[in-house]
C-alpha cells in the first residue's frame, strides 16, 4: 500500500480505538486494551486484506430472532463479512470479547451503520457483548476460549475439498493459545495440509488474570507453532504495511501465522496505569470516568492518535512535491 | 439366534458410496470402530485426527456449517466426556449436522472405568437439539445411519460393534422415535421399556417369566431424544404393577429417567421400577460379569419381579433362552477392549 493508503488504514485504525474509548466512557466499562492492541490488524483486515461481499451501504444488525433450533435456522453475522460466497473469505473472531473492537471495525470501514453502537450489549439485540454467530461480523460461535480454530479448520477442509478460492481468515488473541484443543487444531491443519487457513494473533501479553509469564508462560510461541508444523511470521502488530504484505503472501501448503507483536496501550498510553490488569476496563469511581471522558474528548479533537507520524510523513512528502514542482517551475 | 460379525465396518462402506458428503473422522480408534474398510474404501473421505477429540468435534462442527456431513467415531466416553463443551459449543448450540458415533456403551467393553459410557444418555440428553439414538442388534446398526442422516441436526448414537445378534426383522429396519412392540397383552402385569443390549436380556426373563403366567408387554426404544410415547403410557396406566425399564446405563438419567419423567407428566398412576447401573461406576471385566454383578441381566429383572409380585417361580439361569456371549479375544474385533 502507498503511503496515502497507508494513512486511511491508521486513520481508521485511530478511530476503532476511539470509538471503544467513547464506548468504554459512555457504558462505564469495556474491552478497551483489545481495542488499542488489535485496532491496526482489524483496520488492515478490512480495508486492505479481506476479499469481503460489495455493500451498498453500511448494513444494520437485526434484532436477535431465537436461538437456532428445529424451528429456527441458524443465522450468522457473515453477511458483514463475505457472506459465505466461494470467492469471498471466511472470516472468524476467535476470542469472542474481541466483538467490541470488531464492531467498532465495521464501522470504521463502513460496513455496519454507527447506531449499531448504540444496541451493544442492550436486551434483544445481536450486537452482543461476547458476540456469538449471530453478531455482526461473525461466522462461528467462538466465545469459550480454544474452539474458533477447530471450527476455522474444518471450514478450511470444506472449502479446500470444495476448490473455493476465498481463505480462511482466524483472529486470535494471544492467551487462548494456552488451551490443549488450540495445539490440537494446528497439529490437525498442518497436518491435513490447511494452506488456505491464515491465523493472526494479538500478541500483546496479557490475559484476563495479569501479564501472560505470570500466569502461564507462551513462549517462544513462534518456535512452538513452528515444531507444531505451522509456516510462522513474527511481525511488529502495529505494522499495517507488514501485516498487509504477510497476508498477500503466496500461501504454502502449510496453515499461516502472524503472531501480531502488539501493546495493549497503544494510542491511549494513559491506560499503562492500570498495568498488569488490562482485560477490562471498569471505572471505581465517577471522578475516574471523568478523567477517562477528559482524555476521549481531548484525543477526538485532535483527530489522531497513532497516525501523528504517518500524517507529518505525509505533510511532509507534500510539501517536498511542492518544492519540487516550484523548483521546476522556477 | 444368527451372529453377525462387524456389521456397521460393511454397512457404513455400502451407504455411504453415493453420499460424497459424508466423511468419517476417527480419533485413532479405526479398526476398533470399524472404519477400517471405510478409511480403505474412500481415502479422501477419511480424515484420521489423532488422539485429540476436542479439535475433531469443533472441527466437525466447521465442516457441518459448510454443507458436509461428519461421522464422528471413537469409544462413546472420548466423545461426550473429553469433549463436551466443544460439542455443546461448535455443534450442538447451531444445530449443525455432526453424527458422533460412540461405541462401546456401557458395560460392553472390559476397558474399565475409563472406556465405559455409563452416563452419556444422561449428558447428551442435556444439551438442546441433541437427538439421541440406541442400537440393539445388527438390523439396527445397519439401519441407524439413515435414521440419523435423516436428522437434520446433530445426533449421538449408542453404537454396538464385533459380533451382533439378530434379534429384528432386516425388513423392519429402525424408524425415527418409533418403538418396537416385541409382545403386547391385554391386560399385562409389567410394561418393560428396554434398549440397547439390554433388550435381549428383557425378551429372555419376559418369556421364561410367561411361563411362570407373569404377562408383560415389552418396548424396545432405540430413539432416547426425543422421546414421545403416550402409547406407553397408556399401557402403564392398564398395567397391573407398573412399569420396568431395562438399560445398560446408569439409571440416573437414561431411558430410566425418561420413562420417569414421561409418568410424572403423564399420570398413570403407577410405579416404575428400573433396571440399570445404580449409581455406581463398574470396572474391567467381561460383559456378562458385569451384567450379572452389576445387575443388568435376565436373571436380575426376574429377581426384580419376584420381588414385586412376591412370588418364587424358581426360574434358574438355564431354563432361559440361549444368549450368545462372544469370546473376549475374537477376530471380530481390533483388540481385545
Amino acid at each position: 500500500m502507498n503511503q496515502k493508503q497507508e494513512l486511511e488504514v491508521r486513520r481508521a485504525a485511530d478511530r476503532i480505538r476511539l470509538r471503544v474509548l467513547e464506548h468504554t466512557v459512555s457504558q462505564n466499562g469495556g474491552y478497551l486494551s483489545q481495542a488499542c492492541s488489535s485496532a491496526d490488524l482489524f483496520a488492515t483486515l478490512y480495508m486492505r486484506v479481506l476479499k469481503l461481499a460489495k455493500l451498498d451501504k453500511p448494513l444494520m444488525p437485526k434484532k436477535f430472532k431465537a436461538v437456532p433450533g428445529p424451528k429456527q435456522k441458524a443465522v450468522t453475522g457473515a453477511r458483514f463479512n463475505g457472506n459465505g460466497s466461494p470467492d469471498c473469505d471466511s472470516f472468524i473472531l476467535s476470542p469472542a470479547q474481541y466483538a467490541l473492537v470488531l464492531y467498532a471495525a465495521l464501522i470504521e470501514t463502513g460496513r455496519m451503520d454507527a447506531r449499531a453502537m448504540k444496541e451493544y450489549n442492550k436486551d434483544g439485540s445481536s450486537v452482543e457483548m461476547i458476540g456469538a454467530e449471530h453478531s455482526p461480523g461473525m461466522e462461528v460461535t467462538t466465545g469459550s476460549l480454544g474452539q474458533g480454530i477447530s471450527q476455522a479448520a474444518g471450514i478450511a477442509f470444506a472449502r479446500k475439498v470444495r476448490g473455493d478460492k476465498g481463505r480462511v481468515v482466524v483472529m486470535l488473541s494471544d492467551g487462548e493459545c494456552q488451551s490443549g484443543e488450540f495445539w490440537e487444531a494446528v497439529q490437525a491443519a498442518s497436518y491435513h495440509d490447511l494452506g488456505n487457513l491464515i491465523c493472526f494473533v494479538d500478541v500483546n501479553g496479557f490475559q484476563c488474570d495479569g501479564k501472560m509469564t505470570t500466569v502461564m508462560n507462551l513462549e517462544p510461541f513462534d518456535d512452538r507453532l513452528r515444531a507444531f508444523g505451522a509456516r510462522v511470521f513474527r511481525i511488529d502488530g502495529h505494522d499495517v504495511q507488514e501485516i498487509e504484505r504477510i497476508a498477500k503472501m503466496r500461501p504454502s501448503k502449510k496453515p499461516t501465522f502472524v503472531l501480531c507483536d502488539t501493546d495493549p496501550t497503544r494510542g491511549l498510553p494513559f491506560l499503562k496505569e492500570r498495568y498488569p490488569k488490562f482485560h477490562y476496563v471498569r471505572f471505581l469511581d465517577p471522578k475516574d470516568r471523568e478523567r477517562y471522558r477528559g482524555y476521549y474528548e481531548k484525543l477526538a479533537a485532535k483527530g489522531d492518535l497513532t497516525a501523528t507520524a504517518a500524517i507529518e510523513a505525509e505533510k511532509a512528502a507534500a510539501e517536498k512535491a511542492a518544492a519540487h514542482a516550484a523548483g521546476k517551475e522556477a | 439366534m444368527e451372529i453377525l460379525k462387524k456389521v456397521h465396518s460393511r454397512n457404513i462402506v455400502k451407504w455411504a458410496k453415493n453420499k460424497k458428503d459424508v466423511y468419517v473422522l476417527s480419533a485413532d480408534l479405526t479398526s476398533s470402530v470399524e472404519a477400517d474398510l471405510f478409511r480403505d474404501t474412500y481415502p479422501d473421505r477419511f480424515l484420521s485426527m489423532g488422539i485429540a477429540e476436542q479439535n475433531m468435534l469443533a472441527f466437525a462442527g466447521g465442516m457441518a456449517r459448510e454443507g458436509l456431513t461428519p461421522f464422528v467415531h471413537t469409544f462413546a466416553v472420548f466423545i461426550y466426556r473429553r469433549a463436551f463443551d466443544q460439542i455443546a459449543m461448535s455443534v450442538a448450540y447451531p444445530n449443525l449436522p455432526v453424527k458422533m458415533v460412540g461405541f462401546l456403551p456401557g458395560v460392553l467393553t472390559p476397558g474399565g472405568a475409563t472406556h465405559q459410557a455409563i452416563e452419556d444418555v444422561a449428558v447428551m440428553r442435556a444439551l438442546p437439539n441433541m437427538t439421541i439414538l440406541e442400537t440393539g442388534d445388527a438390523t439396527e446398526v445397519e439401519s441407524v445411519l439413515d435414521v440419523a442422516y435423516k436428522v437434520k441436526g446433530p445426533v449421538y448414537i449408542r453404537m454396538l460393534r464385533g459380533e451382533i445378534p439378530r434379534l429384528f426383522d432386516p425388513a423392519e429396519p429402525m424408524q425415527f422415535g418409533k418403538a418396537r412392540v416385541l409382545n403386547e397383552e391385554k391386560k399385562p402385569d409389567f410394561v418393560l421399556v428396554s434398549s440397547g443390549i439390554c433388550t435381549e436380556e428383557g425378551m429372555r426373563a419376559r418369556l421364561a417369566l410367561a411361563d411362570h403366567g407373569v404377562k408383560i408387554t415389552h418396548y424396545h426404544i432405540s430413539t432416547l431424544k426425543p422421546f414421545d410415547h403416550p402409547e406407553i403410557m397408556e399401557a402403564i396406566a392398564n398395567s397391573k404393577y407398573g412399569c420396568i425399564t431395562f438399560e445398560n446405563h446408569s439409571i440416573i438419567g437414561g431411558l430410566g429417567s425418561i420413562v420417569a419423567e414421561c409418568m410424572a407428566e403423564a399420570g398413570p398412576g403407577k410405579k416404575l421400577y428400573r433396571i440399570g447401573l445404580k449409581d455406581t461406576f463398574v470396572h474391567g471385566a467381561s460383559k456378562a460379569y458385569l451384567m450379572k454383578e452389576y445387575g443388568i441381566d435376565a436373571m436380575s429383572m426376574i429377581a426384580l419381579v419376584e420381588g414385586v409380585t412376591g412370588k418364587e417361580y424358581g426360574i434358574e439361569e438355564h431354563d432361559l433362552a440361549e444368549t450368545y456371549t462372544p469370546a473376549i479375544h475374537s477376530d471380530a474385533k481390533a483388540e481385545a477392549l
